[in-house]
């Protein structure tokens, strides 16, 4: 028992990590609300330029989403800040690990705001027509209203899935909670700074996930 | 351009790296097939326990499942990996890797088991017991089934995000399919390796992911 709170709850250890870790949980807020804000701006700018049904536009749109869909989150961050610098383009970890991230977000974003679109019922265009408002009017006041309700729930989880993706930034030594953690643990030999940085992952996923399940509650019976 | 090729889609560093991918790729397949079984199963039991279970203990797994979902899997790899031989537990990077992702994924799973249980109208189950099914035979022939169909989208999707996670073992030095990349890059010193991973990971993965894609929009135009 005492070698398990030595080990991992050693409040030393513990108070010692702490200002780089909250440093990196700073970090990994910001990676948050910036691949969020990519994302889910991007996704919904594509799902709308897939209205004009433009062949050109929508076979690049389909490619972007295919793309960032089905690759790991992973191999998109290492890509672009290991392999990207031979062509010349160079990022920190944290626009390699944001841009990757919002990439992704905005993949699955596009898919689910077009879904969303695609599934109101025809009429609520054609009333809108006959109620003489222009098409643009007819979007933002009729067509996007239900479709984000339709959409937020969807959006939500994938946008807990691909946040919690931040963590990976690690691999190109972003120094964000889990980075600064584990280089403190390195040089304590002791991984309590890894349950701090565990307990601010939860302390950071726990609400959204609640909420999520709420969000999800509200929409279907169970 | 040519400039570019020469960089990004190097033929002779293909080849020479070609069998290091090969067997990255194999260590790849060897983790998915071990988790994925696993982390549904552990899933279903989940799922199937909650609906045996009284007020509190079901209480009891909504929290669990959210707590496993809240975890980056890569946190709980790295704390699966590095904390647990401070113990005197050694595990390798394959077993902290498959406790990790099925860990992960049982919460997950759990959700959607769950969800598709419950969505299934009492009737249902009252009407099996009516006919003298007990409550696994009933779970199995009746439940189950409409349930699975009601959850094939978040199934799939979730199946797919379970793959294309194994690709975290690279981080604990596993030499899967990107982790030899990484390698055959510092070897190679261009970027060939790491192109051809991801077109590796997009070939393979696309018919799949393409399918949830079509489930997907299926499911949302049916709630519409």
């Amino acid at each position: 028992m005492d070698k398990l709170v030595q080990n991992f709850f050693n409040l030393s250890v513990i108070e010692g990590a702490l200002p780089s870790v909250l440093i990196g949980f700073a970090t990994t807020v910001q990676v948050a609300l910036a691949v969020i804000a990519i994302g889910v701006a991007l996704g919904l700018a594509l799902a709308l330029l897939r209205l004009l049904e433009r062949r050109l536009v929508d076979a690049l749109i389909t490619a972007w989403i295919e793309l960032f869909r089905t690759l790991p989150q992973l191999v998109i961050i290492i890509f672009l800040y290991f392999a990207l610098p031979y062509g010349g383009i160079r990022m920190s970890p944290f626009a390699a690990t944001a841009f990757a991230l919002g990439a992704v977000l905005s993949a699955f974003c596009a898919e689910i705001f077009s879904a969303s679109i695609a599934a109101l019922p025809k009429g609520q265009w054609e009333a809108a027509r006959a109620l003489n408002l222009p098409t643009l009017r007819t979007l933002w006041l009729v067509i996007l209203p239900q479709a984000v309700r339709l959409a937020t729930p969807l959006i939500t989880n994938r946008v807990i899935a691909v946040t919690k993706g931040s963590a990976l930034g690690v691999a190109v030594s972003l120094n964000d909670t889990l980075g600064a953690a584990q280089s403190y643990m390195a040089i304590v030999a002791n991984p309590s700074p890894l349950m701090l940085a565990a307990a601010l992952y939860l302390a950071f996923f726990i609400p959204l996930v609640t909420l999520s399940r709420y969000l999800e509650r509200r929409m279907t019976p169970y | 351009m040519e400039l570019f090729l020469a960089n990004f889609a190097n033929w002779d560093s293909l080849v020479t790296v070609w069998p290091l991918l090969m067997q990255g790729l194999v260590v790849t397949v060897q983790v998915v097939l071990v988790c994925l079984p696993l982390a549904a199963l552990c899933g279903l039991s989940v799922g199937v326990g909650y609906s045996l279970a009284g007020p509190n203990m079901r209480r009891a797994i909504v929290v669990m499942i959210d707590l496993l979902r809240s975890f980056p899997a890569l946190v709980l790899l790295v704390l699966i990996y590095y904390s647990l031989p401070a113990f005197g537990i050694r595990l390798s990077a394959f077993s902290a890797v498959v406790l990790a992702l099925v860990l992960n994924n049982t919460g997950y799973f759990g959700e959607i088991f769950r969800a598709g249980i419950m969505s299934i109208d009492k009737g249902q189950s009252e009407a099996a017991h009516a006919l003298g099914f007990g409550f696994f035979r009933a779970m199995i022939w009746i439940i189950l089934p409409q349930a699975a169909q009601r959850v094939t989208a978040p199934l799939a999707s979730n199946a797919l995000e379970l793959i294309k996670a194994t690709s975290i073992a690279s981080i604990v030095a596993m030499p899967e399919l990107l982790r030899s990349a990484r390698v055959a890059q510092e070897l190679t010193y261009n970027p060939t390796p790491l192109t051809a991973v991801a077109v590796i990971f997009f070939v393979l993965l696309w018919p799949f992911s393409r399918w949830v894609s079509v489930l997907e929009r299926r499911a949302i135009i049916a709630r519409g």
